[in-house]
């Protein structure tokens, strides 16, 4: 008989499923919004009615919408994402090597906010109250409430313009050596990890804050451990789910801040080929690049979700 | 902070330095919404200087743009679409959310399983690409950016209100209404509407942060208010040209976006206890 915890997380799973269902309804209803004709649209000048006719005969235009709803999901899931309008080329092959381009950068960004992070959160926590905390605190208050391409715009200030180190714009073409790799991926990183780590640090400091609250630590500190010993020890132990918890979630605000900065710094990742898309409007490829947003979204709430679940003592049998 | 009651005590509101100085600079721009374009000393669309991304002089307080039009007139008009578009939004986001989440810890059952399935599922497309998504299909003229964000930000208005209802709901004055045979429309306009008026209010002004900060992420875009409009984010958008020599014409709005923000969050956490957390 499968114990509690496996129903809990199955039972997630189930909703992720359903959630991503309902997600991929709404992604592909944003096609039926589109006024006029898309094969119209496609063909511009010449939309003979011959012309017309073929085309919708060949996009399949002419099955009712649930008909090609079905269709296209069944393509996403065998990984056939469709054809570009704007260019003729499978969306597939266009996706490739910028997924990759972004994955590289979001990689690199968790590597440095995650220990960051939580080294902020952590002695934050500590040190309550202290002018230590309240600036830090302070300064998490702020980049939370400003957009992310206005971090962005400070860090070119600060790093490119008044300090000079490096250049303003970042173009991924003419990268040669590793200094380069570093000039390329600086700016993009300084402004994606102060917009996840900011929410990071945050719950990584209530977390333990919580955990410093109850009677063992006190129990603790009577016996007469040290501060640190009573922080490593006693509370963080108890914190590790919700702080687990805290950085898969941040994880999943790289993707706000990933669609501003390939934006701003012209880097040749998906977020920045989506936005491309949306003006010129290739709903193709716009739904195969919100797609995999969506996927890559609901994974880490999933896992954030997930972890919540498993650390919870309380379930365990 | 220290807790110094500077307004007076007469209804038991008090609220310390920052939380004045946050309400007032809220205030300010709300003025400024409403009369600042009258107070421009150019307009708003006038190529008032030979040069582009002139510097603050006392003809043009805060320089000139890409263009070399006034950028203090310009953020004057910007703030009018900022405000004004994301206050309609969070009004429309907030009063359907908190129907919808009061009616569904009232009715309770079915309708709310599905309801909050459905927004849930809403709820975790995130903003930014949701907007994306929708201004390519349907365009982003004025009115289609004020529903899509209240669209986007109803999920979250409804999940917190009908948290706060479903804990109102087991109390025992709504028992007794019940048991008159109240309809469901009095017992969430008279029973459970007062009781969470001020947790709605605040996440009414956390939702308005939000929406500012979606709205001026798509005008940066150049997804949301279109030219010759430019609301705070455009108007970045437009000079970012200017960043590399620090023109005042990109951080000026910056500031702007940064002020107006900010100070909704500082106010909200600086409200009196009273207000803030009476549920």
């Amino acid at each position: 008989m499968p114990g509690q915890i496996t129903l809990l997380v199955l039972g997630r799973l189930g909703v992720t499923l359903l959630t991503l269902l309902i997600v991929s309804f709404v992604v592909f209803g944003a096609t039926l919004l589109l006024p006029g004709d898309v094969v119209e649209i496609l063909l511009g000048q010449a939309a003979t009615p011959e012309a017309v006719a073929g085309l919708r005969e060949a996009m399949n235009l002419d099955s009712p919408a649930i008909v090609r709803y079905v269709q296209w999901l069944f393509g996403l899931i065998q990984g056939d994402f469709g054809m570009s309008y704007a260019n003729n080329m499978p969306v597939a092959d266009m996706i490739g090597g910028r997924l990759a381009n972004t994955l590289r950068l979001a990689a690199v960004t968790t590597a440095i906010a995650v220990p960051l992070a939580l080294f902020l959160g952590i002695t934050t926590a500590m040190f309550r109250g202290s002018l230590y905390d309240r600036i830090v605190t302070t300064l998490i208050v702020s980049i939370i409430s400003v957009p992310e391409f206005l971090i962005a715009t400070l860090a070119v200030l600060v790093f490119a313009v008044w300090l000079r180190w490096l250049p303003a714009l970042s173009l991924a073409n003419d990268v040669n050596s590793f200094g380069q790799l570093l000039k390329v991926f600086a700016m993009p990183v300084i402004t994606l990890s102060c917009v996840i780590s900011a929410q990071m640090i945050r719950m990584t400091r209530a977390a333990v804050i919580e955990a410093l609250k109850m009677p063992y630590v006190e129990m603790a500190l009577l016996k007469g451990a040290s501060r640190t010993r009573i922080v490593l020890h006693h509370a963080l132990p108890n914190a590790i789910g919700p702080i687990a918890n805290a950085v898969a979630l941040s994880l999943s605000y790289l993707l706000g801040g990933v669609i501003i900065v390939e934006t701003i710094f012209n880097y040749p990742g998906i977020a920045k080929l989506m936005v491309d898309a949306v003006s010129t409007r290739d709903l193709p490829l716009i739904q195969s690049c919100a797609m995999i947003f969506c996927f890559g979204f609901l994974l880490l709430i999933t896992i954030a979700d997930v972890i919540a679940i498993l650390s919870n003592p309380r379930l365990r049998r | 902070m220290n807790q110094t009651p500077l307004l007076s005590p007469r209804f038991g509101l008090r609220m310390n330095a920052v939380g004045i100085l946050s309400g007032l600079i809220v205030l300010f721009w709300i003025l400024v919404a409403f009369v600042g374009p009258s107070f421009a000393p150019h307009a708003p669309g006038d190529i008032v200087d030979f040069d582009f991304f002139g510097p603050i002089s006392s003809e043009l307080w805060l320089g000139s743009d890409y263009l070399g039009r006034d950028i203090f007139s310009r953020i004057l008009l910007g703030t009018r679409y900022t405000v004004g578009i994301s206050f309609a939004a969070v009004c429309i986001a907030c009063f359907s959310g908190v129907v919808l989440g009061m009616t569904a810890a009232v009715i309770g059952g079915w309708f709310d399983m599905v309801l909050s399935r459905v927004l849930d599922a809403l709820n975790s497309i995130p903003s930014k690409l949701f907007g994306l998504v929708m201004v390519a299909a349907i365009g982003s003229s004025i009115p289609v950016l004020i529903v899509l964000l209240a669209v986007i930000y109803t999920p979250g208005s409804y999940r917190f209100a009908r948290a706060l209802a479903v804990n109102c709901n087991t109390l025992d004055f709504i028992s007794v209404a019940r048991a008159r045979g109240e309809k469901t429309i009095y017992l969430i306009s008279q029973e459970i509407l007062p009781n969470i008026t001020g947790p709605v209010l605040a996440d009414f002004g956390l939702r308005f942060v939000f929406i500012v900060l979606l709205l001026s992420g798509l005008s940066f875009l150049g997804l949301g208010v279109q030219p010759p409009n430019a609301d705070w984010g455009s108007l970045v958008k437009e000079n970012i040209g200017g960043l590399a020599f620090a023109a005042p014409a990109v951080i000026a709005p910056c500031v702007a976006i940064a002020s107006l923000t900010i100070s909704v969050n500082l106010l909200i956490d600086n409200l009196p206890v009273k207000i803030r957390d009476r549920a």
